[in-house]
């Protein structure tokens, strides 16, 4: 009991250090299929998986630290963050992004937790080229 | 099809307006935060906020030149048929008007507008090398439409400014026309379910 209260209170001060796990014990599984017409109807005007456009590419993305992708100009506060993309950062960026990494450009939200998950499920299996 | 979208986002005050001059004079958001602790200042979140709107406005404003570029392209590919072609000047004329307006609004807030990149940059990211023909070009004139619209949907939740968000919605407007059309052209069926942008 104490640990576990001890272990709530460093991680509400230090929410950037969140392990994968933490605080979204209950987010639900992710469809890739449905998760890839997410992508390509929302992600896909500012990001390709395997191209930087207006957003960094997401070939290998899952897995990977934030700010970088290979050629792509990132905000300093994204490059600068030690966030590791994992299903539970994932989901913060996606809920509200500016509000997750102060100082990042990208404002698109994504409201549906399920819709999260989903996208997120779609990013796993985008896994860098062997 | 001249209408110009004022992008007056109402008055903001003139404090504000001297940050974000600093602010165009090269310093961070961090500096400029820095000024507001050091003269006492009560606002200097609302810089902080402007910067995140003009970070929203700049993003978009990409898509606008990638936009601009791809009906460039497709203009020039000798692919289009009248009156198909009309419509894609026409379109493209919207979203330079779109690009002005975003340029305005962005150095309002002081920020700095990104600049487009080279075509030799959009042939590679957009994968043009792929398009042969009047019907390729639609679909992908298309396909970037329907994703601008997403995208300005999208981020309306972010703005702190209510009124780059309508700005935001009328621009997503903009895009949805052109969708329709496409797909009118195209001679695709329309979606049979309700709410199916933004989703
Ligand atoms: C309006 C344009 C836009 C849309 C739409 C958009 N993004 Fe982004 N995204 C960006 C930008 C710009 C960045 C880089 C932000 C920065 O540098 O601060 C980014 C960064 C990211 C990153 C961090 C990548 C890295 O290499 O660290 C992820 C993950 C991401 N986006 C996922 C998504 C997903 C998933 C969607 C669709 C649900 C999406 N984005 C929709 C513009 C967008």
């Amino acid at each position: 009991m104490m640990r576990l209260k001890t272990l709530a209170t460093v991680l509400a001060l230090a929410p950037s250090l969140l392990t994968p796990t933490a605080g979204h014990a209950a987010a639900p599984a992710g469809d890739p299929v449905h998760g890839q017409d997410i992508y390509e109807s929302r992600c896909s005007a500012c990001h390709s998986i395997d191209a930087n456009r207006v957003g960094p590419a997401h070939r290998g993305v899952y897995g990977r630290k934030a700010g970088s992708a290979p050629g792509y100009a990132y905000s300093p506060a994204l490059r600068a963050s030690r966030v590791i993309w994992t299903e539970a950062t994932l989901a913060r960026w996606l809920t509200n992004p500016q509000a997750f990494i102060p100082g990042s450009r990208m404002g698109f939200q994504v409201a549906e937790a399920q819709d999260r998950a989903d996208v997120i499920a779609y990013l796993k299996t985008q896994t860098a080229k062997k | 099809m001249h209408h110009k979208i004022t992008m007056n986002a109402g008055a903001l005050n003139a404090g504000l307006a001297r940050r974000e001059a600093l602010k165009a004079g090269g310093m961070g958001v961090l500096s400029v935060a820095a000024i507001g602790i050091l003269a006492g200042e009560p606002t200097m979140a609302k810089a902080a906020a402007s910067s995140a709107d003009a970070d929203i406005l700049n993003v978009a404003l990409g898509l606008e030149h990638e936009a601009i570029a791809a009906y460039q392209i497709g203009a020039e590919s000798g692919l289009l048929q009248k009156p198909v072609l009309d419509a894609a000047v026409l379109f493209q004329s919207h979203h330079k008007a779109h690009r002005d307006a975003l340029i305005a609004a962005i150095g309002k807030l002081g920020g700095t507008p990104v600049a487009a990149k080279s075509t030799s940059d959009y042939v590679a990211s957009l994968d043009i090398a792929s398009v042969k023909s009047q019907t390729d070009v639609l679909r992908l004139a298309r396909k970037l439409e329907r994703g601008a619209a997403n995208a300005y949907i999208g981020v309306i939740p972010s703005f702190k400014n209510v009124a780059y968000a309508q700005i935001s919605a009328r621009l997503a407007a903009d895009e949805t026309m052109h969708w329709t059309v496409l797909t009118q052209v195209l001679g695709d069926a329309l979606p049979t379910q309700a709410l199916s942008f933004g989703a």
